[in-house]
């Protein structure tokens, strides 16, 4: 069974105060929960935050299926997204990307067998003056190539 | 020549707190605003010009005005959302100066008095959030926020919130939904937002850099904001160039800056020196500009309207000839139906549909009448939905296929490419 921690827990009953509204409150306890549940939101883990907010979970699950941040189902250790969009397209993202998912053999949004890795390709970033980018769970690395990428991804790997 | 208003001290790490920013003159400008009656704050924004920088370039003071006369809460919130593909310059000024921003939200909260604001960040800014959240403390901390500030008798909170992948939220009552814990989806105007907006309450939203320009127009007065730019575009803009440059990034210029000049002078000139294709003038939904019509291009609201675009976010994507421009269509309108909340059929269905025809182009199964297709689906798509995404996607699609109609149709006959081998990605 899904259970947040107590400090999660103290962060949902400060949250759910923070807002003009109870509802706003949603959002940043999805993020909490996605936090501690390796990286995505679980039915279960739905059910369990619509009982702990005392809100209904159809009010839950129409903000998790809108937002892309939310992931539906497990992503690997390393969240690894590369901006697909124009800036970064006209410098090579998608040859990168293409390069990315031989090297760590994954097909874009699925998670590796072992895990460690997922690879998606996602919308413009704001960070186009250094094409081609990628954000790897909360930080961004630019100006890359498909070496550079490879370098860091395998620096990640394996000092986890 | 860049003209450094709102990004002087950009380069200085302690502007980006709140000691540091003090003593390059901060907050001095909140003092001031006190000192000046809300109303007067409003006149002064209207007489300068000031036009949202969010996209719309709707001029500020006027929206702030259309607020009813009455008791209501109102709220204000700061639209940090940044989603249109291509730009990056709200980033840059919540990193290197959140103060400015704060204290421009100050000034506007009492110009329109109102006790409460968010800052509305999209949810990838992870390291803009800190660099705010750690600013608002500071600003709550030596009482600039909070109940009567500065002995001023005006109280005021302020708030982050953190979006969560979703471009529709950059749309203002996408936004206000949002914000109100539930799916991003437009609503209907009217009731336009400073009528009815968060929570049903009057709601003032406004661009990051339309706020912290705020700021300056008070310090330094209307008229001498006016000093930059042009009648109709006054002031200075942060554009954020990206694409085949030297020297991509965010640079400061008076409006009516000549395009060419800023990608010559500011950039530094195409990378390698190759030939210049065309240039995409303001963020991917602005309608794209050729290599000569570049050349007549100055970076104001009247020139780009006049030429068929538009200034948008002033985002500035400069492209070389090896860009496909089939290719490129394909990737943009990729977003559109991505980002599309499906709420109307012409946008959920048309940005389906174009995609899906210029995709098969791009796979070389492309027939001849599939352009003329497009151009009817885009027309139909466009002053009929919600909210503008569906014309977003229309207007950089009918550019393109007028524009570069030679390379769609080579496209079609040939089944590749005219400039290079355009690999099908999925
Ligand atoms: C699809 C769509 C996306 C938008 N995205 C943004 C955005 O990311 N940031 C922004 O400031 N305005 C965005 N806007 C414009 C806002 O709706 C609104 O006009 C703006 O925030 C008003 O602020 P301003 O007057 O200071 O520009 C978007 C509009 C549309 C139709
Ligand atoms: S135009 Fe598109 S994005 Fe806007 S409200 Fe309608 S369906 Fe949603
Ligand atoms: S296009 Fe890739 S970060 Fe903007």
């Amino acid at each position: 069974m899904f259970k947040l921690s107590d400090e999660g827990i103290n962060f949902v009953k400060k949250e759910l105060a923070r807002y003009e509204t109870k509802r706003s409150a949603i959002i940043p306890c999805l993020y909490r929960v996605q936090k501690e549940n390796d990286g995505w939101v679980s039915p279960e883990s739905v059910s369990y935050l619509s009982e702990l907010m005392e809100l209904p979970e159809a009010w839950i699950n129409e903000v998790l299926n809108f937002y892309t941040m939310f992931n539906k189902k497990p992503v690997g250790k390393l969240h690894v997204q590369v901006c697909n969009n124009i800036s970064c397209c006209m410098l090579g993202a998608r040859e990168l990307t293409d390069h990315l998912c031989k090297t760590f053999n994954v097909k874009p949004e699925e998670i590796s067998e072992d895990g460690k890795i997922t690879i998606s390709k996602v919308e413009c970033l704001g960070s186009c003056d250094t094409a081609p980018m990628m954000q790897i769970n909360d930080d961004y690395h630019e100006n890359l190539t498909p070496g550079s990428a490879e370098k860091i991804i395998k620096g990640m790997l394996n000092g986890n | 020549m860049e003209i450094k208003l709102l990004t002087e001290h950009y380069d200085k790490k302690e502007f980006r707190f709140i000691e540091g920013y003090k003593k390059l003159g901060g907050y001095e400008t909140l003092k001031k605003a006190f000192s000046l009656k809300p109303e007067e704050i409003i006149n002064e924004v209207k007489a300068s010009g000031l036009r949202g920088r969010g996209g719309a370039g709707f001029p500020t003071g006027v929206k702030w005005s259309f607020l009813p006369q009455n008791g209501e809460k109102r709220y204000l919130l700061c639209n940090a959302d940044e989603g249109e593909p291509g730009t990056f310059k709200d980033r840059l000024m919540m990193e290197r100066a959140p103060h400015q921003l704060i204290e421009g939200m100050i000034i506007s909260a009492y110009a329109i008095n109102s006790p409460k604001s968010y800052i509305y960040v999209r949810g990838e800014y992870n390291y803009p959030i800190k660099v705010l959240e750690k600013a608002l403390q500071e600003a709550y901390d030596a009482g600039y926020l909070g109940k009567n500030i500065l002995g001023s008798g005006f109280d005021h909170d302020m708030d982050i919130y953190r979006g969560a992948g979703a471009y529709i939220c950059g749309e203002e009552t996408g936004m206000i939904s949002s914000l109100e814990g539930k799916k991003g989806q437009p609503k209907l105007k009217p009731p336009f937002p400073a009528i009815k907006g968060y929570l049903g309450q009057p709601t003032i939203v406004n661009n990051v850099e339309t706020l912290a320009a705020v700021k300056y127009i008070i310090r330094d007065g209307a008229e001498a904001y006016r000093k930059y730019g042009t009648e109709k575009s006054a002031g200075t803009k942060l554009f954020s160039v990206s694409g085949n440059v030297n020297k991509p990034g965010t640079y400061e210029v008076p409006l009516g800056y000549p395009l060419m000049d800023l990608i010559n002078n500011e950039c530094g000139g195409m990378k390698n020196g190759a030939k210049l294709k065309a240039v995409i003038p303001g963020g991917s939904s602005a309608p794209i500009l050729t290599a000569e019509e570049v050349q007549k291009t100055t970076m104001d609201y009247e020139c780009l309207a006049q030429m068929g675009s538009m200034l948008g976010s002033g985002a500035v994507i400069v492209m070389d000839d090896s860009n496909c421009m089939v290719d490129m269509l394909k990737v943009t309108l990729h977003f559109y139906h991505h980002e599309s909340c499906g709420q109307c059929t012409p946008c959920r269905e048309g940005t389906g549909w174009i995609h899906k025809i210029v995709s098969s182009i791009v796979n070389g199964e492309g027939r001849l009448q599939d352009i003329d297709l497009l151009e009817k689906i885009a027309q139909q798509m466009m002053g009929r939905t919600i909210c503008a995404l569906s014309d977003a996607a229309a207007m950089p699609t009918l550019g393109f296929i007028t524009k570069f109609k030679d390379e769609f149709e080579f496209f079609v006959r040939e089944g590749r490419s005219k400039v290079k081998e355009v690999r099908a990605h999925a």
